[in-house]
């Protein structure tokens, strides 16, 4: 019972930590390193909307999510832009603006106990003999309806659909009259937005520490890796596996084994299937 | 409509029949010299800057720029084979853990530690990377970055290998001298090295690759071999650079495995101009010194690193050798329009 | 010609999602036969060579190269076989000089055998298949880079690198598009040539014209399946065939 619940509220929050990531990915090809930093940033904008400035809790909340989504959204247009194509450049330039915000952050000081975000609901149910509080039971409720919309959004709407397009034909779509660089600074803004809203509902359950920064994006891609980046039903399974195996290892052997599990996972999913569980074998594949 | 004057710069390529790619024919000393000159400066450069510095706090700086110039160097050679690597830092923390552990366990003399770990660190770096060269795009870089991170979380928490204090008392070496200059000639034998292999014959099919990896395999090259070789020689130089930083600081701890040893390369390669290797030794000798002179900021030094990769990305992403290169090789004039 | 049967084709099947592109196709190739490969735009030529080549895996189907089954296996192995393929699309390195180019295959394990391993001898066989195949080897064009050569060249370049491989079956995707007249009847007869002392070609190309002077067979593809086999006069002459090109627009 313990495993089961704990295994779910942790592998709820793996795929809240990969989905903004995969989203990105899906879309545009763009590996936005910089998720983690989004995350940790929303975080903190968060608290200072809150404790300094004192803004409710939800507005805040609202406020660090439209606040850093339009930063992913700049962080396309006035950088990706100019570098698009060269998949060196890309990769480099997400990753050192992941770095630059972290570190400032950092720098600044915004670590520690002192920088701790209220739970949106306060108190605890006992489930058989768990005692699971509200947060985290909140917390799987935002991480399955997000994968919901998720799903929906890309295969129903409009926007997601050719965001779908994008991802998998860009000439072909663009002669369609899709704005490919329009639709891929917004995949990286709701990839960005959708970080934040995964560290509102995950950050309250500990304080805020910068190293987190670095921490999701780990998560991030070890899930993103095991499932297939692509693919949602690669990453709702993988976090499950993920999620149960280190809750398991956590059980039966000691927390610090957790690591172990992310690291070997990702050891025999290279070795077994690089592509992931789900991920598409993107080979050589050659369309006439 | 009254046509103002106006004057434009025409660049002007030296007429110097030496600068073809296969054909040489050199005419006269000063041909040589022209063409001598920017190979030989960096040679003497490298050989004499430790002497001026002597084992004053710069000489340091030195063995610390030539440690960064290596790991840049074996960045660009993946680069140059297609593989964008964001964990020099595996490479760099495999050398140093091998030869760290085989110091500190067995005993074993540098003399030994030090192939063992350029060997040993470069074996498993191509063993955990070579699965993820069958894929394209971006997962090869996620990889890499994420090995290096997992590693120094697994050598925490499971304090194996010295875990968080890490492995102490390494032999040192015998002086400051011995160690910059394994250090200065390790650069340029690798510098000139790489720049050889990579106009081989080895070595056009290694950026064949890069450039388009159907026609290569069209010709009959098995493609993922050449991609596990050019892993291997360039995590070997990674392991080596590690290894002698270990024996240097006479220490080995998680922090080899740390975001520095990746992105402090990386933004020397860039900014000296990937491609080239020798762009990629340039930035590391600009870089290293650049943030000793920082030390004041602290942390801040890290952000400073990404805000000079996106800034040279930007603005400059040819790099500062190609930029050079290129002035070196035209002369410029006014002329009317 | 022999009675050699050196290409083996059963049932051979590539669906993309939907789309069928390559529908239960079957042949033999004899060695030394110089098959045409033809059929309307999208009738699934380029396919059928990438299957045969490797480059794509088929859906169902097996193909065997001399009594060896080569289905679903790598590229390179293939090529290493001794099948060379051309791109419909140009694909050269356009930042290397022309010769260099020829350098990758002249480095797979398949030629290496015969030698040419020492320094600068790949290039000097390099220049001797350019000079071979018309880049005179006294002029610059063999030592240009391969980006600034006319489309022509490149083509040719793109031949010379498939032969490079001294391949025993060689497959050239549309060689001819985008040539110019004189450029076609300078190539013919080169591959006329091959095929006269001994190589077994598959040709994929719209300018029928060029093709039905040097094929002794062809193969007509539409919608991914076989509708005509035999000597070309014959192959055309047929109801299908009339019918698959009279709806679009016959090239060349």
């Amino acid at each position: 019972m313990e495993i089961l619940i704990y295994g779910i509220t942790n592998s709820v929050t793996l795929a809240l930590m990969a989905i903004g990531f995969s989203l990105t990915f899906g879309i545009s090809g763009l590996a936005n390193f910089a998720h983690g930093a989004f995350y940790l940033l929303g975080g903190i904008l968060t608290w200072i909307f809150l404790n300094q400035l004192g803004v409710p809790y939800l507005f805040s909340a609202l406020i660090s999510i439209l606040l850093v989504g339009l930063l992913g959204f700049l962080l396309y247009w006035g950088l990706m832009l100019r570098l698009r194509g060269l998949a060196i450049n890309e990769v480099i330039a997400t990753l050192a603006a992941a770095i630059v915000i972290i570190e400032v952050l950092r720098w600044l000081g915004f670590s520690g106990f002192t920088y701790v975000l209220p739970e949106f609901i306060k108190g605890s149910v006992k489930i058989g003999n768990v005692w699971l509080d509200y947060q985290r039971i909140f917390l799987v409720g935002i991480g399955v309806a997000l994968i919901i919309f998720f799903y929906l959004f890309t295969h129903r709407t409009k926007v997601g659909l050719s965001f779908r397009a994008i991802a998998q034909n860009e000439r072909t779509a663009i002669s369609l009259g899709i704005d490919s660089d329009w639709t891929a600074a917004l995949s990286l803004a709701f990839g960005s937005a959708l970080a934040v809203v995964a560290g509102l509902a995950i950050l309250p359950l500990g304080s805020i520490d910068t190293e987190v920064g670095y921490d999701i994006l780990i998560y991030a891609l070890a899930v993103g890796i095991v499932g297939g980046l692509e693919s949602i039903p690669g990453i709702v399974l993988a976090s499950f596996i993920l999620g149960f195996c280190q809750i398991a290892v956590a059980t039966f052997f000691r927390a610090q084994w957790q690591t172990v599990v992310t690291l070997g996972a990702i050891v025999i999913i290279l070795a077994v299937k690089p592509s992931g569980i789900f991920g598409k074998y993107k080979e050589l594949e050659e369309r006439v | 409509m009254e046509e103002a004057v106006r004057y434009r710069r025409e660049r002007i390529d030296r007429g110097i029949k030496a600068r073809s790619d296969t054909i040489y024919t050199l005419a006269s000393s000063r041909d040589m010299l022209y063409l001598l000159f920017p190979r030989v400066l960096p040679i003497v450069a490298l050989f004499c800057l430790p002497l001026l510095m002597g084992g004053s706090y710069w000489g340091k700086v030195i063995f610390y720029s030539c440690i960064f110039a290596l790991l840049a160097l074996s960045w660009d050679f993946m680069a140059s084979v297609g593989l964008v690597s964001l964990g020099q830092a595996l490479f760099f923390g495999a050398g140093s853990y091998v030869a760290g552990g085989f110091n500190h366990y067995l005993k074993w003399p540098m003399l030994l530690t030090i192939p063992a770990a350029t060997l040993g660190g470069a074996l498993i770096c191509t063993i955990l990377l070579v699965p993820v060269v069958r894929l394209r795009g971006v997962y090869f870089s996620m990889v890499t970055l994420i090995l290096p991170l997992l590693f120094a979380h697994l050598i925490e928490t499971l304090e194996i290998l010295g875990g968080t204090h890490g492995l102490l008392s390494l032999t040192p070496f015998p002086n400051h001298w011995l160690a910059v200059y394994i250090a200065v000639i390790a650069v340029v034998i690798v510098l000139f090295g790489f720049r050889r292999l990579i106009n081989e014959d080895f070595g056009l099919v290694l950026r064949g690759i890069k450039d388009d990896d159907r026609v290569v395999m069209a010709g009959g090259i098995n493609i993922y071999w050449y991609k596990a070789q050019a892993i291997f020689i360039s995590a070997a130089v990674g392991s080596f650079a590690g290894a002698l930083m270990t024996h240097y600081y006479q220490f080995v701890g998680r922090s080899a495995f740390a975001l520095d040893y990746t992105i402090l390369p990386l933004a020397g390669a860039v900014v000296g101009g990937p491609g080239s290797f020798a762009g990629a030794t340039l930035g590391s000798f600009i870089l290293v010194p650049l943030s000793e002179a920082l030390r004041a900021l602290g942390g801040l030094r890290m952000a400073l690193y990404g805000i000079i990769l996106i800034a040279a990305l930007a603005v400059l992403p040819e790099g500062i050798f190609h930029y050079i290169e290129r002035k070196y090789h035209q002369f410029e004039r006014v002329v009317k329009i | 010609m022999s009675d050699e049967i050196i290409l083996k084709i059963e049932n051979l099947t590539k669906r993309f999602g939907g789309v069928t592109a390559v529908d239960q196709i079957s042949f033999d190739l004899r060695q030394g036969e110089f098959l045409g490969l033809i059929g309307p735009n999208g009738s699934g030529k380029t396919t059928l060579i990438n299957l045969i080549t490797g480059f794509v895996k088929p859906t169902a189907g097996k193909i065997t190269y001399r009594d060896q089954e080569i289905t679903g296996k790598a590229p390179y192995t293939i090529a290493c076989l001794g099948i060379s393929r051309s791109f419909q699309m140009v694909r050269t390195f356009h930042k290397l000089p022309a010769f260099k180019n020829l350098i990758v295959p002249l480095y797979s394990p398949r030629v290496k055998k015969f030698g040419g391993g020492k320094y600068g001898e790949r290039d000097d066989i390099a220049i001797d298949l350019l000079d071979d195949l018309g880049f005179e080897r006294d002029s610059f064009v063999p030592y240009k880079v391969a980006g600034s050569l006319p489309h022509g060249y490149l083509k040719r370049l793109d031949l010379a690198r498939c032969i490079a491989l001294r391949p025993d079956l060689l497959i050239l995707d549309e060689l001819f598009s985008g040539m110019a007249m004189s450029e076609v009847a300078a190539t013919l007869p080169m591959i006329e040539k091959f095929n006269r002392e001994g190589l077994t070609i598959i040709m994929a190309e719209h300018r029928l014209k060029e093709l039905f002077r040097v094929a002794s067979r062809v193969i007509v593809l539409n919608f991914g399946q076989k509708i005509a086999d035999g000597p070309p006069k014959e192959a055309m002459g047929k109801e299908e065939v009339q019918k698959a090109y009279l709806g679009t627009e016959v090239e060349g």
